[in-house]
């Protein structure tokens, strides 16, 4: 009773001073503005100020790469119409001819060798895609090219992530360097923009909103019909749903799982999900000689074969995906997701499970008959549901004697606590929790040497191998693919590390999390693998 | 009065230097920066040269000590986060913020008061019990909640307001105002209603009780046997001695409604302050989360220091007073 009374009194109230607006015409927005809302917002307008995907991908729009990806993530021609290496350390690029950047001025090479060395210095975050390069240099006002310090088959792929800049104008506005956090300067590339993509940057008010605008002159047959484009940062997920039932956005890019069963019912809108390439596993403590959350002294329970083995054939997948994920997980048996270069078919089968008693059974003959005792972490921002899967892992442990504690904790605590110190010195966890996708080449090198080489300061494979798995066949055969420039015979390579390391159960793949966004009906889009939102393929009726 | 203001100035230096410290000592807890800084695949070497030269792994002291150094010289650095300066994201937030509280602040008082008199002057018509039932309501539920609600009624099933934003803008200099249009204006009902319902409700209880006190007294009698009208009595001699309380509970709220802004702006994902905040605070973004801190405190003193003046205003016995007795309460 009193609850409806309170209502009927904010909505009198509230309907009074709606009514006062209402008089005020309602300006009709241009027939072809698209307006999207994601929870965070574009960190900045440098294309090098993050090797993040929704910062990548929301340049992408403005910027372009000299080779982009396809619908399927494929490699086309953007600003190169050519590509390829003309000896095994050497790459060229024939340039696109008569591309204006949006202030007019023509795109030359100049432009590509001033972006690429940006890209490679100062505060860049993108410096990681130029560990093999020796020198750019102009051959050519249509021509680069690349000496690399060894063969480097990946570049191409690679770069797809770089995109090119004016050179001109960035000499103008003295932002020649990318921006750095350590300098107590601003970088008017942090709130400009020009480059030569499909739509041009209107506004920029960080936090608040970006507006782009179609670029007329653009190289490129349009494949979307929009002529305005708004993007609105909407931290709460409750108000980001409430705002496309409302028609506010036409378009939502993280739809939080709880309300996509919600989403579906509203017939005015599409929800649009697929896998995304990026793998949540578990790993394990395989590097000290005695676990530090554990009750076991002396020795390290996951250093047995066994008992990973236990442990992997326990975690029921499938309910996790049931329960926990609500549908929207893809489960697997690879480190490298359906898309990525590597990614082998007839291998992506998880062994089947066990049940309590067999799984018992192997800790026993591990001599672990009675279980045992281990600290788990977890982080709690980070993934689709991350600490729900943690539990729902803990009582499927629980039930073969394994008592899990589990830490959950927000991203930046998280990450400190369990990654490799700088000396390569293993962090500070026993089992974990990670995600990961090759989003630098698409190619399952990357996956092998970040996490499944032998971590090593000399080499710096392994840097994101927090277990310390070590097998050195598959160590052999990750340095030989890496400069294979031969595809049947890196193939071949790469199927016969995979199976060493699956063999060997050196980690817990558990999903790939699915993508999931929602539209309005009259929108359509296309929704990559990788996560990116490609404006060029919008239309809107 | 003069000696009064300058040694309440002295005290908000004091007060802020302590805010800072204790911030500073906090940040250490709130995690690693760096790995939210850089991409996935940055190095080792890279990610311990980053640190190093942002000053992070100096004692939290040292910190502060250099945070305040810079300040004092109006440097407040560049955020982590976006590379921007500073001072200028939040003097781009803060006008977002401040119009937010102002309307927050006048539905409270422009509402709580009057049906605050209008309860304590009817303690036993129908009408004021079910006001008092329903402002239960308004003070137990959480502001979330209430944001949520209005959204959904207003933004989703009736479809007249904005579900979220702050609507079109007028810049004034470095001011942008949502007063002059009128996207602007109906932007602000919902978020203005969810920031200012507890402050409504908290106001509008205080005004009755203190009503109820002031109409049993003796003044009142005579001033009814004078033969004074009612508006007069309600108005000029009831509510006038009911005001000094009021005054101190609404000054600390609205020092509270821009505090508190963060959870009604990250609802109605509103360009303020708190939403910066709040974006500060996941990402490990401390010169942001100093700066912001210093500004929420400065308020506070400034605010509190405007209330000890408006009782030399509202309470005529205090005029004869030292000033230093008045600033004690």
């Amino acid at each position: 009773m009193a609850k409806i009374s309170r209502w009927g009194l904010a909505s009198a109230a509230a309907f009074a001073l709606a009514g006062a607006l209402a008089i005020a015409p309602v300006s009709q927005a241009s027939a072809k503005t698209f307006k999207w809302a994601n929870a965070g917002d574009v960190s900045s307008m440098d294309p090098y100020y993050r090797n993040e995907t929704f910062l990548l991908a929301f340049l992408e729009n403005i910027y372009e790469p000299l080779v982009r990806r396809d619908q399927k993530l494929g490699l086309e021609a953007a600003l190169a119409v050519k590509w390829g290496q003309s000896s095994p350390t050497v790459w060229f690029f024939d340039l696109r001819q008569g591309v204006k950047f949006h202030d007019g001025t023509p795109f030359t090479a100049d432009d590509v060798v001033f972006s690429l060395n940006r890209a490679n210095s100062g505060g860049s975050n993108m410096k990681a895609y130029f560990a093999s390069v020796k020198e750019i240099r102009k051959a050519g006002d249509f021509r680069v090219e690349v000496e690399t310090k060894y063969p480097d088959p990946l570049l191409a792929s690679k770069w797809a992530a770089i995109l090119i800049m004016s050179k001109a104008w960035a000499e103008k506005n003295n932002a020649q360097v990318a921006s750095d956090a350590t300098k107590n300067e601003e970088n008017f590339a942090t709130r400009n923009a020009m480059g030569t993509g499909a739509f041009v940057l209107r506004e920029r008010k960080a936090g608040e909103k970006t507006i782009l605008v179609k670029n007329p002159n653009w190289w490129d047959k349009p494949t979307h019909n929009l002529t305005e484009v708004i993007f609105t940062p909407v931290a709460n997920a409750a108000t980001r749903v409430a705002a496309l039932k409302a028609g506010d956005i036409d378009m939502m890019y993280e739809v939080p799982p709880q309300d996509t069963d919600n989403l579906k019912r509203d017939a005015n809108i599409n929800v649009i999900e697929g896998p995304e390439t990026r793998v949540v596993y578990l790993g394990f403590d395989q590097e000290r000689d005695e676990l530090l959350e554990s009750n076991i002294k002396g020795k390290n329970p996951f250093k047995d074969k066994r008992v990973r083995e236990a442990f992997y054939r326990s975690i029921d997948v499938e309910a996790i995906k049931r329960t926990v994920m609500r549908g929207q997980s893809f489960p697997t048996a690879l480190m490298v997701a359906p898309g990525i270069n590597g990614y082998v078919k007839e291998l992506d089968k998880r062994p089947t499970l066990l049940k309590p008693e067999e799984a018992k059974k192997l800790l026993a003959d591990a001599g672990y008959p009675q279980g045992f005792e281990v600290g788990f972490d977890c982080p709690n921002d980070r993934y689709v549901n991350d600490e729900k899967i943690c539990q729902a892992v803990v009582g499927m442990l629980a039930r073969i004697g394994i008592k899990v504690n589990l830490l959950a904790q927000t991203r930046s605590k998280y990450f400190t606590k369990i990654l490799r110190k700088s000396d390569f010195k293993p962090g500070e966890t026993s089992f974990y929790m990670l995600g990961w996708s090759p989003a630098a080449t698409y190619d399952v090198h990357n996956v092998f040497e970040a996490l499944i080489q032998t971590p090593s300061a000399a080499s710096k494979k392994g840097q994101f191998n927090v277990s310390g798995y070590s097998n050195k066949a598959v160590d052999e055969l990750a340095d030989k693919m890496e400069a294979e420039t031969d595809v049947a015979k890196r193939n071949a390579m790469i199927l016969e590390a995979t199976k060493l390391y699956t063999q060997d159960y050196a980690y817990i793949p558990l999903h790939q999390q699915a993508v999931v966004w929602a539209a309005r009906k009259n929108v359509s889009l296309h929704q990559p693998a990788d996560n990116r939102f490609p404006l060029r393929f919008v239309t809107l009726k | 009065m003069i000696a009064f203001i300058l040694r309440r100035l002295a005290q908000a230096v004091g007060v802020l230097l302590a805010v800072g410290f204790i911030a500073f000592s906090l940040f250490t807890y709130i995690g690693d920066p760096i790995n939210a800084m850089v991409g996935q695949d940055t190095s080792m070497e890279d990610r311990e040269e980053l640190r190093r030269k942002l000053g992070l792994d100096d004692s939290p002291p040292l910190q502060f000590a250099r945070f305040i150094g810079n300040a004092a010289s109006g440097r407040f650095g560049l955020s982590y986060r976006t590379s921007d300066p500073v001072g200028r994201l939040i003097l781009e937030r803060l006008p977002a913020t401040l119009e937010l509280s102002l309307c927050a602040a006048i539905f409270a008082v422009g509402l709580g008061v009057p049906l605050g008199v209008y309860t304590g002057l009817y303690p036993r018509h129908w009408t004021s019990r079910a006001l008092q039932a329903v402002s239960l309501i308004g003070i137990s539920l959480p502001t979330f909640l209430i944001g949520i609600m209005l959204i959904l009624f207003f933004a989703v099933i009736l479809n007249v307001l904005p579900s979220f934003g702050r609507g079109d803008t007028v810049k004034f200099g470095w001011w942008t105002s949502g007063f002059f249009t009128w996207s602007g204006l109906k932007a602000l009902i919902l978020p203005s209603i969810t920031l200012g319902l507890f402050q409504l409700t908290l106001i509008m209880r205080l005004v009755r009780s203190e009503m109820l006190e002031v109409m049993r007294t003796d003044y009142i009698k005579f001033a009814r046997a004078r033969g004074l009208s009612n508006r007069a009595i309600n108005f000029g001699h009831a509510l006038k001695n009911t005001l000094v309380p009021v005054i101190t509970i609404t000054g600390l709220q609205l020092g509270a409604i821009i505090a508190f802004a963060i959870v009604t702006e990250t609802v109605f994902a509103w360009p303020g302050m708190g939403q910066l905040f709040v974006q500060s605070v996941q990402f490990g973004d401390i010169p942001v989360m100093a700066a912001y801190l210093l500004l929420v405190s400065f308020f506070f003193v400034v605010i509190n220091m405007i209330v000890d003046l408006l009782y030399f205003v509202v309470d005529p016995r205090l005029r004869g007073m030292g000033a230093a007795a008045a600033g004690r309460h």
